[in-house]
């Protein structure tokens, strides 16, 4: 039925590629380092798509429901009977997708940095962590046991902090690699006290089996779960909330997101892959994977869900339209995307009845956004990479009146806009529309945050948009002699440019949906006119202002100065941190354990050895070397036994 | 006899002399107890004959030393052996 092998084959390969290249890379497979990679991750995608054809067409469905398929398991750690890690292949309408999106942004991305890395000194070092990423992303996507998922969601984190760190001697970039993998590291814990918490009610780790026991209302795993509180609420919602902080700190979720900006340190391809499509909506599919015991069983942990994607969302978008470095506003738009399918997640219920019905909406569009999402986002890096290589800048200042100069670029990069800021027949459009439905019929307070923000969005990314391919002339400066950039680099953008046009006519609802049953999505002509309107007038707000070079953004920013000065220095988060780590756990609690290190702790080591040493310094005269000197001890200390032994 | 030669002589050969003196002391002893005190057994007579293999291997193992010492600083004098200290 299905074929084990060619789906186990699909994160293989790029670990293969990483062996290879990471072994040989640096001798003499250097020159074709790069064609190794993409041909092997070609096949992998090839051979996604064709899992993607299989599962949906040919064996996915029984009874018109998407099964969860477990094609392959192995246990390798037994504990008893029902816990034990196991690693498997489990295949869903959303591991699936997943695997479909994965393979194609990696291809994408490989492709491009054939161009884009040109002449680096560790190209091949550069190819072997790609291969590492995608590998741990795919292994991530089709774990069937929780444990397996979080061995894999570690093995992210390492591949993102490697490439982050790639230009290892820009300092920046050390702190950023740094940051990034401390902060995902710590929320990385929570996630594991909550995989122990789950599995200790479940009582098993593997997620189909923890679905059924946590959700069906007769088991007694379940109760047990609720039944036990802790500060009042139960352990169950606890267990998911931990989980979700896991899941929140990759996917940059409010306040955990601080070292999302940051992250843009690494080479542009590397944060189109990993820090806009793929492992940051690590988070989204984590609990999109969870998403039943979410809803059923911890609707307070989805409630929380909810309302920080939206906070995200909402303070994201905000920041974005303040930021000048062009991949630090795409960086947080990421993170308000995020936050998008985050409360559509969370708005969102499970409705087992089965009814075809809008209830569980949320949940397709979140995925469906998902989705789309990364076809748009990483054509927007891709984009603003080229940009940057043409410019060697970062700065939106550098730039504008582009268009002339990178048609190709700017034809893809407006579509992106397009798809992004939601407006019809690109792909963002659809998916948003579903999102803002489901929080519409979930959540009003969510929608009308949901409704501003995508007016935002449109906003900052036509602020983009103009500032770099429009506002003043480009002057054509310093030694800037290549073109837009070559075949390899226009070919993923023309690529993802079509997708990003097109996806949006996919019925995903057929394919995706939280009980697998396939599910109409409704289309409100009424409904959309809001969010177009507005995504249309965050267009046009944009385009008075930033068409030409003006004096008037200038002017707007100035009579916000307050608001404006805080977001452009991103609401202080980063400084709060600093202070309660600095401040408070440096000083209050650094210091004085670094105190009684010093003095309590070495004090007793140092006296124990003075006291042997200064023993020793008075008794070492014993030790003379003179033969008969010893044998006289030996006869004294013989005697005196003697003594001992006959009188006492 | 035997500790007095080992505590007062410094040539190494006459406190390993005194050493083997030491040792027959202690053999006759154990023959003379063993015949007198337990007639019946011959524990005593084991341990002496025992005594007299050990004493032979050990004389074997102390002339070796003696006369590695001697060749290396040209004299048998416990005195002038004393580097294996503190």
């Amino acid at each position: 039925m299905q074929n084990v092998l060619s789906i186990a084959l699909i994160p293989l390969l790029p670990l293969a590629a990483f062996v290879l290249l990471g072994l040989f890379g640096k001798s003499f497979l250097k020159k074709a380092a790069g064609y190794i990679a993409v041909l092997f991750l070609l096949t992998a995608t090839v051979l996604a798509f064709y899992t993607a054809y299989e599962y949906f067409f040919v064996y996915g469905k029984a009874d018109g429901v998407y099964q969860k398929l477990v094609p392959f398991k192995y246990a390798w750690l037994v504990f008893n009977d029902k816990l034990s890690i196991d690693i498997g292949i489990l295949l869903d309408p959303i591991s699936v997708m997943m695997l479909v999106v994965v393979t194609l942004v990696s291809l994408m991305v490989h492709i491009y940095s054939l161009g884009y890395m040109k002449g680096e000194e560790r190209f091949a070092t550069y190819y072997a962590y790609l291969g590492l990423f995608t590998f741990s992303m795919l292994g991530l996507v089709l774990s069937s046991n929780i444990f397996q998922m979080y061995i894999f969601w570690e093995l992210v984190g390492v591949s993102s902090f490697l490439l982050i760190g790639y230009y290892y001697n820009k300092p920046s970039a050390v702190a950023a690699c740094k940051k990034a993998f401390i902060v995902t590291r710590f929320a990385d814990l929570g996630f594991l006290i909550g995989i122990l918490v789950l599995s200790y009610y479940s009582g098993t780790l593997d997620f189909n089996t923890m679905l059924t026991t946590l959700t069906s209302p007769e088991s007694s795993e379940l109760k047990s779960a609720v039944s036990g509180s802790f500060l009042g609420v139960s352990a169950l919602t606890w267990g998911m909330l931990l989980v979700f902080i896991g899941g929140a700190g990759k996917s940059a979720m409010f306040p955990l997101h601080i070292w999302l900006p940051d992250a843009m340190e690494g080479p542009t391809p590397v944060s189109a892959l990993i820090h806009a499509a793929t492992m940051v909506v690590a988070g989204v599919f984590l609990v999109a994977r969870l998403f039943p015991e979410f809803a059923l069983s911890a609707p307070e942990a989805l409630q929380v869900v909810a309302y920080i994607g939206a906070a995200s969302a909402l303070i994201a978008a905000v920041i974005a339209c303040t930021q000048t470095d062009i991949k630090r506003v795409l960086a947080y738009s990421t993170m308000s995307q995020i936050g998008f399918m985050m409360f559509a997640l969370g708005v969102s219920d499970f409705d087992n009845g089965g009814v075809l019905g809008t209830s569980n909406l949320g949940y397709t569009a979140s995925m469906f956004h998902l989705f789309t999402h990364a076809l748009f986002k990483a054509l927007l890096f891709l984009g603003a990479g080229a940009v940057i290589h043409y410019v060697h800048s970062n700065e939106m200042k550098d730039m504008g009146g582009l268009r002339k100069h990178m048609p190709i670029t700017h034809i893809t990069f407006l579509i992106a806009c397009l798809a992004i800021a939601g407006v019809p027949p690109f792909a963002g459009f659809f998916s948003k529309e579903e999102i803002l439905l489901a929080a519409y019929k979930g959540n009003k307070l969510i929608y009308y945050i949901a409704l501003f923000t995508s007016a935002l969005t449109a906003f900052y990314m036509f602020r983009l948009y103009f500032s770099i391919f429009w506002n003043k002339e480009y002057q054509k400066h310093r030694n800037n002699q290549h073109g837009e950039g070559g075949m390899v680099m226009m070919l993923p953008l023309v690529l993802l440019a079509a997708g990003a046009a097109l996806a949006g006519f996919i019925p995903f609802g057929h394919f995706v949906s939280a009980d697998g049953k396939p599910l109409e999505s409704e289309f409100h002509l009424a409904f959309s006119i809001a969010p177009v309107v507005l995504g249309l007038a965050g267009i046009l707000t944009a385009w008075m202002l930033y068409k030409k070079q003006n004096e008037r953004p200038d002017k707007i920013a100035a009579s916000l100065s307050g608001l404006y000065k805080s977001a452009y220095n991103k609401f202080y988060v980063d400084e709060v941190y600093t202070f309660i780590t600095k401040k408070i756990i440096f000083k209050l609690i650094g210091r004085p354990a670094a105190w009684f290190d010093k003095k309590i702790v070495d004090g007793m080591i140092n006296v124990t050895g003075s006291i042997t040493q200064t023993i020793s310094e008075k008794i070492k005269g014993l030790q003379s070397g003179k033969v008969q000197q010893y044998a006289v001890y030996f006869l004294v200390g013989g005697l005196i036994l003697a003594v001992v032994i006959m009188y006492l | 006899m035997g500790v007095y030669g080992f505590f007062t002589r410094r040539n190494l050969i006459t406190m390993l002399m005194s050493i083997e003196l030491m040792l027959n002391s202690v053999n006759l002893n154990f023959i003379g107890f063993n015949k007198y005190v337990w007639p019946n057994k011959m524990d005593g007579l084991f341990f002496t004959i025992f005594i007299i293999a050990i004493a032979a291997a050990e004389a074997a193992v102390a002339i070796a030393i003696i006369i590695n010492l001697y060749r290396s600083r040209q004299s048998v004098d416990v005195e002038n052996a004393e580097e294996m200290k503190y």
